[in-house]
């Protein structure tokens, strides 16, 4: 027996002197990068309200409410090999300057080339109950028709003329045919997110919301002004992967 | 047999003792006595198992609670046991519609909640897939509950007393939130297990399962002529099926309000026939008040549509299910027997 309990003494020594240099690893310093969304409208921050805009129809519009779903944020390296981040959920709300700035840890150590993530919420979390976080139960969230709402952007069509309908546009849904979940894949153009020990580089994103209504296909107000998932949100998710968010600049490198 | 139970319950007891003390929130009552936790022997493996949300009495208390609670609703006064009542398999007696707040009335008829674990979807149209988000769906209803879950979280922590049953569920000293909410309420709609009626009893060989000579023929024609959508020991496949109700569906086209395909259109999910004597009106629409006038419907009432189920239409060119008069009557005495007083009447799921 006694043995046996220096054998394991033994063991656990020199598990903890292991351990003890693996931290000590260059390989897994870390470093955080922090995420800043800029909404904008064409080359104009976005503001909401009486703002007029006009999308690439030739439609004029304003907009009272956007709200968007980022998830599953990837860091890919030149070599192929890319980070993940762990329970990667924002819920990103125009209205709420504070949510369109975001810091993630304990990144890997390294030059990152590429960024992917999903506009919207894998369909795995839209069928696994109720969650927490910024994927609690909210009005981003269908009842009627379990699962998240990805983009909500509303406001009004021809907000001068005397009948102004409303804009709702309830871009979601994640099973075929009408699957609106996409991922994007931003290429980061000169530079590398440089991930380094005490240093925190930030990457500056714009969302063009006329993206929404051009690129696959154009679409016209007079048209299609009311849409809550279906084939036409498939129209539009189209259109948000073909170029609505694109990496700005990068600064604190 | 009956010699054996104070043993085992004695043994159990004990062995719950040993286990709980490892936990600091120990539970020492007995885990059987919470219902719905046990498998039937003759039902299928769960969707929700207990695994998923593991039944404790505190947090089963506070979904019944819950569930009870009329200030769920924006107005205070519609709880989901407003239409969902126990002594009629939580459906909603004599109520063709429900009646939510400001007695606004919805367009389809209020399910039975029974043996929810085992439902892959819910409502009539599948719109809702996870027992734990579905309650959202009434309770934002404008003509049900017409409340907000932001409000329903506001009220709930405005409460000494569920701001104490909550902590001692969830622990922890933050406020109540949506999670803790929905998972407590999980608790009791999970737990609504319906498998005691004599029919069980009979598929299981347990005492007092005896079926009699037509309710026997009864069972056969039900698997021969309904089985194939009444299917199995929950009594559905919990597939959607155009039954013929229509010739068009323009006020509620069922399954395809999801899916927006047409091949979806009036069709409806095929409900359980559990508890069915009970369970009046039916069809999603509450449209028939009897099981005779259901009978009559399969029998000589279907109408053709586009969508309607291929199993409805006879070689003979003929719409619906041919059945004999002694069929149907064997039929009727049958699905008495899936009536379950156990649970109709069990105390633990009512109002307290």
């Amino acid at each position: 027996m006694k043995v046996l309990h220096y054998a394991a003494f033994l063991l656990a020594l020199l598990a903890s002197v292991s351990l003890s240099s693996c931290e000590k690893d260059e390989d897994s310093e870390q470093g955080n990068v922090t995420m800043e969304f800029e909404n904008v409208v064409g080359t104009a921050p976005l503001q909401l309200g009486s703002t007029r805009y006009k999308n690439a129809a030739g439609d004029t519009f304003t907009v009272s409410t956007l709200r968007y779903y980022i998830s599953n944020i990837t860091f890919k390296k030149a070599d192929g090999t890319s980070y993940a981040q762990p329970e990667s959920y924002y819920l990103l709300d125009e209205a709420l300057p504070v949510t369109k700035t975001f810091t993630i840890s304990s990144v890997p150590a390294g030059d990152y080339t590429g960024l992917t993530f999903t506009i919207g919420v894998d369909s795995v979390r839209n069928v696994s109950g109720v969650q927490t976080g910024a994927l609690a139960p909210s009005d981003m969230f269908w009842t009627w028709n379990t699962g998240y709402i990805f983009t909500k952007l509303e406001g009004r069509y021809n907000p001068d003329r005397s009948t102004s309908p409303p804009l709702v546009f309830h871009i979601g849904g994640f099973k075929s045919p009408n699957n609106t979940i996409r991922t994007v894949t931003l290429p980061i153009a000169n530079k590398a997110i440089q991930v380094r020990e005490g240093r925190t580089p930030q990457v500056h994103l714009k969302a063009d919301i006329l993206k929404m209504f051009t690129g696959k296909s154009t679409i016209r107000f007079s048209e299609l002004n009311n849409v809550m998932g279906g084939p036409n949100a498939v129209r539009i998710a189209d259109n948000q992967a073909a170029g609505m968010f694109t990496i700005d600049h990068i600064h604190g490198n | 047999m009956k010699g054996l139970f104070p043993f085992l319950h004695g043994w159990l007891l004990l062995a719950l003792l040993a286990a709980g003390g490892c936990r600091p929130d120990a539970d020492v009552r007995p885990l059987e006595e919470v219902p719905g936790i046990s498998v039937p022997a003759n039902f299928p493996p769960p969707v929700y198992g207990v695994e998923k949300n593991p039944p404790t009495r505190a947090a089963f208390e506070l979904g019944r609670t819950l569930f009870y609670d009329p200030r769920l609703s924006r107005t205070g006064d519609v709880s989901c046991g407003s239409c969902h009542q126990q002594f009629v398999a939580f459906a909603h007696a004599s109520h063709q519609l429900s009646h939510g707040v400001e007695n606004r009335l919805g367009t389809r008829n209020a399910p039975a909640l029974q043996n929810l674990r085992w439902k892959p979807t819910f409502f009539w149209d599948g719109g809702a897939s996870h027992i734990e988000t579905m309650p959202l769906a009434p309770i934002t209803n404008p003509v049900e509950m017409d409340e907000t879950i932001d409000n329903v979280v506001r009220k709930l922590n405005a409460d000494r007393e569920y701001q104490r049953r909550f902590a001692a569920v969830f622990g922890g000293s933050g406020p109540i939130d949506s999670y803790q909410f929905l998972r407590a309420l999980a608790q009791f709609t999970a737990a609504l297990t319906s498998a005691n009626s004599r029919y069980d009893k009979y598929a299981r060989h347990e005492a007092g399962g005896t079926l009699d000579a037509a309710e026997q023929r009864g069972l056969q024609v039900l698997r021969q002529k309904c089985g194939s959508c009444h299917a199995g020991e929950l009594f559905t496949d919990e597939s959607f099926r155009n039954n013929g109700l229509d010739r068009r569906f323009p006020l509620d086209s069922g399954r395809a309000h999801i899916t927006s395909r047409g091949i979806d259109v009036g069709r409806f999910k095929v409900p359980s026939l559990r508890n069915v004597a009970l369970t009046a009106p039916y069809m999603h629409d509450g449209r028939f008040q009897t099981l005779g006038e259901v009978l009559d419907h399969y029998t000589q009432g279907m109408v053709a549509s586009p969508t309607l189920d291929p199993q409805f239409r006879q070689p003979n060119g003929r719409l619906g299910i041919p059945l004999t008069p002694e069929e149907r009557q064997d039929l009727l005495s049958f699905l008495a027997t899936l009536t379950d007083e156990e649970f109709l009447r069990n105390p633990q799921l009512a109002e307290q």
